[in-house]
This record gives structure tokens, sequence and C-alpha cells, in this order.
């Protein structure tokens, strides 16, 4: 694993109304970790992850990413199109399968790559509903689709936004399986936001609280879950109200 | 949806006649009274509205947070508008077959600034109520231009 930060955050404030949703005094990410992030509903995770996509941007502090400042208008388009995020609700388009899968592709003008969306669409369990329109799948179906968009485009930073919430175990357990591998076989940099926090055990080396907008915490999965330095952090683990 | 044929064309007229604010400037691009040109500008204003309000309905209809997605998937700014209109796109046809619908039967605006004039700037439905109004419902050249034009 390279030890050079893939994103660096310093004194990144975000704020929607006046009202600072996260603060964040310094968070370094790892190439070719996966770290997950939980903390309560309005902690400001999601808002994390639309920095870290470049979709949105700090009022104030630095973001780096592979050592330069992310800036408003001013982020090359190849450097975005390393970042790719699947939200908890899975906007796909209004046509089939195959087509979803394709979408990231035909945006970068990648025609060629049959081969390698057929192999996604297998490794996801879509083989049957490649041809499908996405407004007659499952939640669970439609969260897969939403995974292989993401991940036929081989995204240096795989951000996931909650998606395995709502699911069947059968579902979880896919998705999770074939985020492991993207991480083990491709290098690809996962930062996961979660409720489920067995869900970060299983899967992350590293684990952030995010409580308020701040990081309370961020450890090794297994110091966070066992040995947590901060009280809040072991009140959350334990299942407590910390909010 | 939008404001009255007859109040465009008044407007238009009033716009482009010579003594009006447009007409006496005799720049190349704005068109003159009589003529196609000032047929299509009429036109054009009386469908805008309704295309635009069709196609805001419509766009408003899509999933708010596909254009996040899209976004988050790496489409340019142009991209993503081009995919929220293409999953808009029955209703986009809507508001164009709107559109057209409202200027194709069209005759008030048409008529006070192309004046119906034969041979240039009479069409279907000016040429039908001139038509209609000097032969009895019998005659057969008012037969003709509401079959034929």
């Amino acid at each position: 694993m390279n030890a050079a930060p893939l994103y660096e955050l310093r004194q990144v404030v975000k704020s929607y109304d006046q009202r600072a949703v996260l603060k964040v005094d310094a968070l370094d990410i790892r190439q070719g970790e996966i770290l997950a992030v939980v903390g309560p509903s309005g902690a400001g995770k999601s808002t994390l992850l639309r920095l870290l996509n470049f979709l949105e941007f700090p009022e104030s502090g630095v973001l780096k990413y592979r050592g330069q400042p992310i800036q408003p208008d001013a982020t090359p388009l190849a450097l975005r199109r390393e970042v790719t995020t699947v939200f908890q609700r899975s906007a796909l388009l209004a046509a089939n399968v195959r087509r979803n899968v394709e979408y990231g592709l035909r945006l970068r003008g990648e025609r060629g790559r049959q081969a390698e969306i057929q192999a996604v669409i297998e490794r996801l369990g879509l083989t049957a509903l490649a041809h499908k329109q996405s407004r007659t799948l499952s939640g669970g179906e439609a969260q897969r689709v939403a995974l292989a968009r993401a991940i036929v485009l081989r995204p240096t930073v795989l951000l996931l936004d909650e998606p395995t919430a709502n699911l069947d175990p059968y579902n979880v357990g896919l998705i999770e399986t074939v985020v492991a591998e993207l991480n083990r076989e491709q290098g690809c940099t996962v930062v996961l936001v979660t409720h489920n926090v067995f869900q970060a055990h299983r899967l992350a080396g590293r684990t952030a609280l995010l409580l308020g907008g701040n990081i309370v915490e961020i450890a090794d999965t297994q110091a966070f879950f066992e040995s947590p330095r901060d009280p809040r952090t072991s009140a959350f683990v334990k299942g407590e109200m910390v909010y | 949806m939008g404001f009255p044929p007859v109040v465009i064309g008044l407007t238009v007229y009033l716009l482009l006649s010579r003594s009006g604010i447009l007409g006496p400037l005799n720049w190349p691009w704005i068109p003159q009274l009589f003529t196609v040109p000032a047929m299509v500008v009429a036109q054009v204003i009386i469908a805008t509205p309704l295309v635009i309000g069709y196609t805001m309905a419509a766009v408003s209809e899509v999933d708010p947070n596909l254009r996040l997605q899209v976004r988050a998937l790496g489409a340019t700014p142009r991209q993503a508008t081009w995919t929220i209109l293409q999953e808009a796109r029955q209703g986009v046809i809507v508001a164009l077959v709107g559109g057209l619908g409202s200027i194709i039967s069209e005759v008030g605006a048409v008529t006070m600034v192309g004046g119906n004039i034969e041979g240039s700037t009479r069409v279907l439905t000016t040429a039908i109520m001139l038509e209609t109004r000097r032969a009895t419902s019998t005659s057969p050249s008012a037969w003709r231009w509401c079959c034929w034009g």
C-alpha cells in the first residue's frame, strides 16, 4: 500500500445556509485503503463524500487530491473522473441494465469495452437482467447495477454512500464481496459511509467516527472497535446514543 | 400558456413597422414587415413559452438525484444537461409537438405581420380564412384550400 496520502484535508469547512455541517481539521486518506466513515444521520458523512468527489467545494481550508489543491472550476476533468460515487438511492437511467452500466464509459467516449462490461455484469449477477428496463428492477438489483456502473470505470477512488442500506443479506454480501475484490485486485481506494458498524468492521482497514461535522476519532478498525480512545466512540460502538 | 397570439402579432407589427422601433433601423438581421421572416419571429415568440413550460415540467419530473449521480460518474455540465433532457424526452417531445401545434394553426399573428400576400406570405391557415370568408361553403376554392392547402 502506497504511504503517500491520496487525499489531504486541512481545516476544511463546508456550510449550508450559513450552518457549518462539516469541519475537518485534518484527514488523510491513503491510496489503496478502505476507510469506513460512521456516525449518526446529519453528521456530515454524505457531505464529506460530495467534497471527495469534487461535486462540492469547501468554503475554507484545503482539499488536496494527489497533492494538487482542488479548486472550483479548476479541477481537470481527467482528475475528476478518477473518482466516482455510488449513492444510497441508485439513480438509474430510463434504459436497460446494459445501457446503464455502459453510461460512464459513453461519457468518456470509450466504446470498445464490451468484454469488460459483460464481465462486470456477470460478476454482479446481472446477466439475466441485462436487457431489463431499470424501472422494473428491485432495490437490490438496482443497487447492483449502480455498483456495476461505477466499477466498470475502473475508478481510482470509489465512494460508497450507504450502498447496502435496506438491502437483503444476499445483496449486501455480494456488494461487499465485489468491493473487497476491487480494493484487493485493482488497488481501488474505497471510502465507505455506512450506518452498519458490522459492515465497517468487515470491510474497512480504518474507521472514522463523524459527529456534528467533526471527526471524533479515526483509527485502525480493530483498535476503533476494540479499544477506542474517545468515550464518544466507545458509546457509539456500543450502540448508545451519542447525539 | 404565454401571451395571446393577437397580442404577439400586434407587438411584432408595431416593432417592425416603418414607424416602429426596429423598422427604421434597416439592419439586415431585422426582418421586414409582411415577410416570411417576420412571420417566423412571431411564431417563435408564440411557441417559446409553451415549449419552455412543458420542457421545464418534464425536467422537474426527472429524479433530482440523477443530476448529482451523472456528475459523480464524470459527466461534464453539458453532458449532464443532455442526459437530463434525454431522461425527460417524452415530455420534451410533448413540448415540441405542443409548440408546433400552437403555431401551425395560428392565424391572427401571421396575418398581421405577414399580410397574407398571395405567393409570398399566404399560408394554409390564412388562405383558409380568406377563402372561407369570401366564398360560400360549397365553393370549390374553399374546399380546395381546406383539403389541399
